[in-house]
């Protein structure tokens, strides 16, 4: 194995009184990138599994390039139909010079469609990953930790939950704030208490709603306004909604690039459940308070607001609860550890992402805002479930 | 009616939170709030606290210092408002005194569950604060009664889950010049923004 020879070689030179010593933390998530580590527990009682932290993490971020695919499809295919409806024939700067080298703005060709949607994405990704990439490495460097997978989900799931106009240089303010705020100042990944994506994107939509909330920023063509779905359910009620049930499931809809398509992420989700990455009982727990609170405010009802008598299943395929429900509340990190636990902070989820889109009116969506929320209160939940654990064990010993 | 009070009650908690959305008692807020057992005990004393003082104060405002008061006295043209900061605190400091003798002779079990506490809470600007808050919006007695529990609820949850998260997070590994209180600003910092869930709703 040349590879391995070749880090080999190199390994005496980063470790300490070494020549780039400063550098482990690099060499060392190169190297185990590509080799399960070598080092191993030298006390007693530890687990083996060919399942480890850097397993997970990549799991996770690798079920989200589906809703990712899904999402840049539906951004470029909305964006190609707003065009031909505004009839601007291409679009500007280097974007439509690389649109019209590799496709065209055919609404109907998923080639076209997909492309059309890169151009935005793929921008937003890079930023995200080199910007929160350097936080990470640095604070590795200077921390002495090692530079975790933890923050490709991170940078993922950061950048799916943006809408695809948004500027650069507010990507890479987020995705700071989000690292650096949210996770490394705690000591980095499995020390921090929110989710350091949510972290990120609350802090630019509360500093600059104007890029992150509203009509204009959906679909990716200059001057052409669109409110997301849930944002004309609010206004008008589910029966103004230009689309179907099933247009928003699969994801033809409008919104931040990766909540659109359900269905896609469904598919991921289930891939994360099934491997046991995801807790069931979380995604099951926010699933439940979702469907009761809603069916709570459908018998209430009210006259003047229309959210009121939204039903379950388009909370279910509006904005970005499917999104949230599978990668966002699963988070390993800032969710509640314990059995019991989970469930009660995934209906505490639940419950607060439709108390939100319901009653108030300064969010349409509450999904972002819920979980965080709900990572606020996970260890207090944990605290008590482990209380109870302790007293009925107590009562039982006698 | 029950309506109505019952959204004034989960507005004091939630939608006007008094430590993260008005900020207020943050000395003992952060001073006390290493372990959930005791911020349990010291939400407990301000919820009491609360419930007592801002009704009392409420009817000082009422029948002594708003304008024209003291009509039931003969007095319709005095205005005594500016004795408010006087006042409040000092009803405040001996209803906390009162309140501290009551306990220890009638129910020590409470008055030794809540300890050094109960006295901590005079100084605790959130109790002024719900005091002042209330005089500012007009509340009458009945609505400075639930005024008083909900604030205190608010308060009382959001130091217990601060605590929650300072008792997960002494396995964190706080950079040096942050540790202790610059970290516990921080997580206030960021618990503020999950409270923000909240803000814009009209109840």
């Amino acid at each position: 194995m040349a590879l391995r020879d070749l880090l080999d070689r190199m390994e005496p030179a980063f470790h300490p009184g070494g020549k780039y010593e400063k550098f482990y933390a690099l060499y060392e998530a190169i190297d185990t990138i590509f080799y399960t580590p070598g080092k191993v527990t030298a006390s007693a009682s530890h687990v083996r599994d060919a399942v480890d932290l850097k397993r997970i993490m990549t799991t996770v971020w690798l079920c989200a390039w589906i809703p990712m695919f899904a999402g840049m499809y539906y951004a470029g295919h909305n964006a190609n139909l707003a065009m031909a409806e505004l009839g601007i024939a291409n679009a500007e700067g280097w974007r439509g010079f690389v649109v019209e080298l590799l496709a065209g703005y055919d609404a109907d060709s998923w080639w076209d469609c997909l492309i059309h949607g890169a151009v935005y994405f793929v921008p937003i990704y890079l930023v995200t990953f080199m910007v929160g990439g350097f936080w990470e490495v640095m604070f590795a460097i200077k921390r002495g930790h090692e530079v975790n997978e933890g923050f490709f989900v991170t940078s993922i799931l950061f950048a799916l939950t943006l809408p695809a106009t948004i500027p650069l240089w507010q990507v890479a303010i987020g995705i700071s704030f989000g690292v650096i705020i949210g996770k490394e100042i705690f000591g980095g990944t499995g020390k921090n208490f929110l989710n350091p994506a949510l972290t990120g994107r609350a802090f630019l939509y509360f500093a600059y709603p104007a890029q992150l909330s509203g009509d204009a920023v959906w679909v990716a063509v200059d001057g052409y306004s669109g409110a997301t779905a849930l944002g004309v359910a609010a206004a008008s009620g589910v029966e103004a909604l230009a689309v179907t049930w099933w247009d928003a499931f699969y994801g033809n809809i409008q919104g931040s690039i990766g909540e659109t398509s359900t269905l896609a992420i469904l598919i991921g989700g289930a891939i994360l459940l099934i491997t046991r990455v995801a807790s069931y009982r979380i995604v099951l727990g926010t699933f439940l308070g979702m469907f009761l609170t809603a069916g709570m405010f459908n018998l209430i009802g009210s006259e003047t607001n229309p959210m009121f008598g939204m039903s379950w299943y388009w909370h279910l395929v509006l904005g970005g609860f499917a999104f949230g429900m599978m990668y966002m509340a699963t988070d390993p990190v800032s969710a509640s550890m314990t059995d019991k636990g989970k469930w009660a902070y995934g209906i505490l989820i639940g419950v607060m992402c439709v108390l939100i889109r319901v009653v108030n009116p300064a969010f349409p969506e509450g999904m972002m805002l819920a979980i965080l929320f709900a990572n606020l209160f996970s260890p207090l939940i944990d605290h008590v479930v482990v209380r109870g654990n302790v007293k009925r064990r107590l009562a039982r010993g006698g | 009616m029950v309506e109505y009070y019952l959204s004034l009650l989960v507005r004091a908690i939630f939608i006007e939170n008094m430590a993260l959305v008005y900020f207020l008692g943050m000395c003992t807020f952060i001073a006390i709030s290493k372990k959930i057992s005791t911020a349990a005990g010291l939400g407990i004393a301000v919820i009491v606290v609360l419930t007592i003082t801002v009704p009392v104060n409420n009817l000082i405002f009422q029948y002594f210092l708003a304008d024209g008061a003291l009509a039931w006295a003969g007095l319709p043209d005095v205005d005594l408002s500016f004795l408010g900061f006087l006042s409040y605190i000092g009803v405040i400091a001996a209803i906390v005194q009162i309140l501290e003798m009551f306990l220890d002779k009638y129910v020590p079990a409470l008055y030794n569950a809540l300890g050094v506490f109960l006295p901590l809470i005079t100084v605790n600007c959130a109790i002024l604060g719900a005091a002042l808050f209330m005089v500012g919006r007009d509340y009458n007695f009945t609505e400075s009664v639930v005024y008083g529990l909900g604030s205190g609820l608010g308060w009382a949850i959001a130091i217990v889950t601060l605590a929650g998260i300072r008792e997960k997070m002494k396995y964190s590994d706080v950079p040096e010049g942050l540790r202790g209180l610059g970290m516990t600003f921080i997580t206030v910092g960021l618990m503020s923004l999950g409270f923000m869930s909240f803000g814009g709703i009209s109840l």
